[in-house]
């Protein structure tokens, strides 16, 4: 191979980079508005489905701030997302708050009223054991429904465990420590929330949109 | 190419050549995208979306492309074309593409792709080439749903569970409970269950193959005058 053919090839090769690189920015280009609006929606779905839309009048996504809570979350950064209601805090929504499971991170989305009491919680994420630990999905069994409506007072402190530690909570046939681990992070955001509410409420809103920063 | 040619192609494609149950190509992705049929037919149309584009382009610039650099165009070709289908995907299917996840980026290491790029299409003009990645893509796709139905009817009793993820909102009513009190079979929904899953479809196929062989050779036998005649 002369050096005449090695340098078109390297030139035909450019060419066809060029123009593989232009179809991806074209395409990014016209799709890149509908994937955040898409990525917002999701959001704002999941996060309505713990704190419906009714019961605040602010701009969820952008009234949110974005915090290392080392407590529930060793990893990443923590959104704080809050809702009022005429300038009165109402709610936030942690996320996503961290329990350590039987097979690694479980991420949960967890709703507190401005009074202490659960909204609910969600899992977003989770590697248990496909037919045992995977009840805390929502679309597998109704158990994590159940927090609604709890807090720090009910149960009391000592029953805040699943039923097999003596607490309140039902365990799975064959999965104990799934449970046990969402329902002690769900016991530390309540705690964490109770200890730090002012501040959750009243830091200012982040500015920048993390939300459509982080895809995965 | 022949009109005979072409059916040769599809059913090259769809049966005799398959790349997931006769070249045993793409098995990371099948065997764990499989677990319900939706799954596996979103994945296997990406594939399969992925294949015409390949294969389409791939022969068009067939004469153009020195033979020393047409493996690292073909595969900057492809990685392109995934990577266009990706963000198609997140627009426009958000929640599939959640589900699909990181297998929707490894189309690209997809050996069936760059096998048929360079096997077929950098050899044939564009018309068949097209051909051949619509049905091989369309192969792919019919194994990846069948070992998606079912593994999702013997692992949870239910048939086409999360339609809306593919076809909207109204699928919803799609989704077929079987049974309502089935207790469900772990196996089948656990990568083993996979790996049992496209043993048994492959060798159905072998079974089906063995006697269609069997009754041709019999049918040889009794009638040698016509057989003659027809491949005359």
């Amino acid at each position: 191979m002369n050096r005449r053919a090695i340098l078109l090839a390297g030139l035909i090769l450019a060419g066809f980079a060029f123009a593989g690189t232009l179809l991806v920015v074209g395409t990014e280009r016209l799709t890149a508005e509908r994937i955040a609006q898409n990525q917002r929606e999701f959001l704002l779905k999941s996060l309505h489905e713990v704190i419906p839309a009714e019961d605040m009048d602010n701009d969820l996504l952008t009234d949110h701030i974005v915090a290392p809570i080392p407590e529930l979350n060793s990893r990443d950064d923590i959104m704080v997302f809050r809702a009022r209601k005429q300038g009165k805090p109402v709610a936030v929504i942690l996320s996503p708050v961290v329990a350590k499971g039987y097979g690694g991170p479980i991420k949960l989305l967890i709703g507190i009223y401005e009074n202490g009491t659960l909204a609910g919680a969600r899992v977003l994420d989770h590697q248990e054991t496909p037919g045992l630990g995977d009840q805390i999905e929502t679309g597998k069994s109704d158990w994590i429904l159940g927090f609604r409506g709890r807090s720090l007072h009910n149960p009391t402190e000592k029953q805040w465990k699943v039923k097999r530690d003596g607490g309140v909570f039902d365990q799975f046939t064959g999965a104990t420590i799934t449970p046990r681990a969402v329902v002690k992070a769900i016991h530390a955001a309540l705690t964490y929330f109770t200890t730090h509410k002012e501040r959750l409420f009243d830091a200012p809103a982040e500015t920048r949109h993390k939300a459509e920063e982080d895809d995965d | 190419m022949t009109e005979s040619n072409y059916g040769k192609i599809i059913r090259d494609g769809l049966w005799n050549n398959n790349q997931a149950l006769v070249a045993l190509l793409g098995l990371c992705p099948l065997l764990a995208t499989s677990n319900t049929a939706i799954n596996g037919l979103g994945l296997g149309l990406a594939t399969t979306v992925v294949l015409l584009l390949s294969n389409t382009t791939v022969s068009t610039i067939r004469h153009w492309v020195p033979p020393e650099i047409r493996l690292p165009v073909f595969v900057l070709l492809i990685a392109s074309f995934v990577t266009a289908v990706q963000l198609g995907l997140h627009a426009w299917f958000h929640e599939l593409y959640k589900v699909l996840g990181i297998f929707i980026p490894l189309i690209v290491t997809n050996c069936t792709i760059i096998g048929r790029a360079e096997a077929f299409a950098s050899r044939n003009p564009v018309l068949p080439s097209a051909l051949d990645g619509l049905f091989i893509g369309l192969g792919f796709t019919s194994v990846l749903f069948t070992l998606g139905l079912l593994r999702e009817l013997i692992g949870q009793g239910t048939l086409f569970a999360q339609a809306h993820l593919m076809f909207g909102e109204g699928a919803r009513g799609l989704t077929i409970h079987v049974n309502e009190d089935y207790p469900g079979l772990l196996l089948a929904v656990l990568p083993p269950g996979a790996f049992i899953g496209l043993g048994m479809l492959i060798a159905i196929k072998n079974v089906i193959d063995r006697r269609r062989a069997a009754s041709a050779r019999t049918v040889k036998v009794a009638m040698p005058v016509r057989e003659a005649n027809a491949n005359g």
